[in-house]
């Protein structure tokens, strides 16, 4: 998997929980809490979707790393080795 | 012999149409089992019967549209008919958004779909009037629902969601409330040290899916104060209370794009911390997709209406009629705290009561907010 390749999984993810969100424009450093009105629901089952899609834990303390797009990225590629 | 009739979903549902049975004639049932899938503007509801029993006859067929009260079947080994069992008169629930993104309209302009064909093109999102039928007498059938999907393009819809319908449902509802119900107020707030960290250290050891949010220890430790402080916890009638044996919090989740729904988690109190937080993103994902039960628009007892963690400093709800009380949890924020005579960072917690006078006094919606305190001090063993 590419950093480009995992970037993707991330959006399709988010699409899936916000289905009405325009990911197209969503900058990097972006709060997708603020950006698509995501909740703390939202969030945990973003981080539970992506630990299970990519089959690697993600510690809780970790999850705060999810919520804009380019530190999710930058994270979740240091964690699978990218 | 008894009757299953059309329910009351609401105090502005006069009737309803059956779209589907899911039991039928000879079918043995139990309490909880759902029995009918009924259309409301509010969207289409499955609806449980509260007997146990044989189904005798159905009286209605798929498609018609039957005002509540109306029999919709006849029960046999009932002792009594399970009249109006599904929601207590009057009772005005803010609606779930329309459940099935394509209902299934009654009338002459639906197409004959097999149940199966019905179900799987609801979960699916698939118009069945944009699905040619190769059954008998053009009735569509699973395999065309199956081809249907193929079909599909893979964009994500969202579905269809009658937001201006909800938000007559409510105003109808908080109108009512607000009209009928003397409301009093309370507010407070608590150091939430304790279970922040409970929170933390419940996920650290633990997967993704396995963790709980602050909110479950929330409904944890209100469903467990109702235990003492019976007056919040049951319905409001005709000026009579009737408090409720269970304890069914009613959680008020919104939905995006704006709408609320405050369906209950059942018996709410005896659930482990970890199945609690399971039923509630359970319940808050049925919420979002739409797919409810009947008991659970019209069971919750007392309703908690949690801001999360982007929210404000404290809320100030409006009681659920007929509820008694509602709980407001406001957004975790450190804040100045003194301890033990020194100023300290705190991360702290506003938490309001919005009581029914005509039930109890803020005496003992005081004590209500004390005791939810004192239960979240010890959220390490919740």
């Amino acid at each position: 998997m590419t950093k480009d390749e995992l970037k993707a999984t991330i959006i399709d993810e988010i699409g899936n929980i916000a289905p009405d969100a325009d990911l197209s424009s969503v900058s990097a450093d972006a709060d997708l809490r603020e950006a698509f009105d995501m909740d703390s629901m939202d969030i945990f089952n973003l981080v539970v979707a992506l630990s299970q899609r990519l089959a690697i834990d993600i510690p809780d303390v970790d999850a705060s790393h999810l919520v804009t797009l380019g530190g999710g990225t930058e994270y979740l590629a240091h964690r699978l080795g990218l | 012999m008894g009757t299953f009739n059309m329910p009351s979903l609401g105090a502005d549902m006069e009737a309803g149409t059956l779209v589907e049975w899911l039991k039928h004639a000879g079918d043995i049932v139990h309490r909880g089992d759902i029995v009918a899938v009924v259309e409301t503007h509010k969207g289409a509801i499955e609806i449980e019967i509260f007997e146990d029993g044989t189904i005798a006859e159905l009286l209605v067929s798929e498609g018609e549209k039957v005002p509540v009260g109306m029999p919709l079947a006849r029960i046999a080994g009932t002792l009594q008919a399970p009249l109006e069992h599904a929601a207590p008169p009057g009772v005005n629930v803010a609606p779930p958004r329309s459940p099935r993104p394509n209902p299934v309209i009654a009338g002459p302009v639906a197409g004959r779909a097999s149940p199966v064909a019905r179900r799987l093109a609801a979960e699916h999102g698939i118009e069945l009037s944009a699905i040619i039928g190769s059954g008998p007498g053009g009735a569509i059938v699973h395999a065309d629902v199956e081809r249907a999907i193929a079909a599909q393009p893979p964009a994500r819809q969202r579905p269809g969601l009658d937001l201006g319908q909800m938000r007559l449902a409510i105003a109808a509802a908080m109108t009512r409330s607000k009209r009928d119900i003397p409301h009093y107020y309370l507010t407070h707030s608590i150091d939430a040290s304790v279970c922040t960290k409970a929170v933390e250290d419940y996920n650290a050891a633990r997967a993704p899916a396995e963790r709980i949010l602050l909110g479950a220890l929330l409904l944890k430790a209100v469903a467990l104060s109702m235990r003492e402080f019976p007056e919040f916890n049951g319905f409001c009638q005709e000026e009579a209370f009737h408090p409720s044996k269970g304890i069914h919090v009613g959680v008020a989740v919104s939905i995006r794009g704006g709408g609320l729904a405050a369906p209950a988690i059942h018996d709410t109190d005896q659930l482990p911390v970890g199945e609690l937080m399971a039923k509630m993103r359970d319940l808050i994902a049925r919420v979002r997709r739409g797919s409810f039960r009947s008991s659970e628009l019209t069971d919750a007892t007392v309703t908690v209406s949690s801001l999360g963690e982007r929210g404000v400093e404290s809320l100030l709800p409006i009681i659920y009629p007929p509820q008694v009380a509602i709980i407001g949890f406001g957004t975790v924020q450190q804040r100045a705290w003194v301890v033990d005579d020194q100023v300290a960072p705190r991360p702290v917690l506003s938490v309001t009561l919005a009581a029914d006078h005509r039930v109890s006094d803020g005496h003992r919606g005081a004590l209500l907010l004390r005791r939810i305190e004192e239960l979240l001090g010890e959220a390490d063993r919740l």
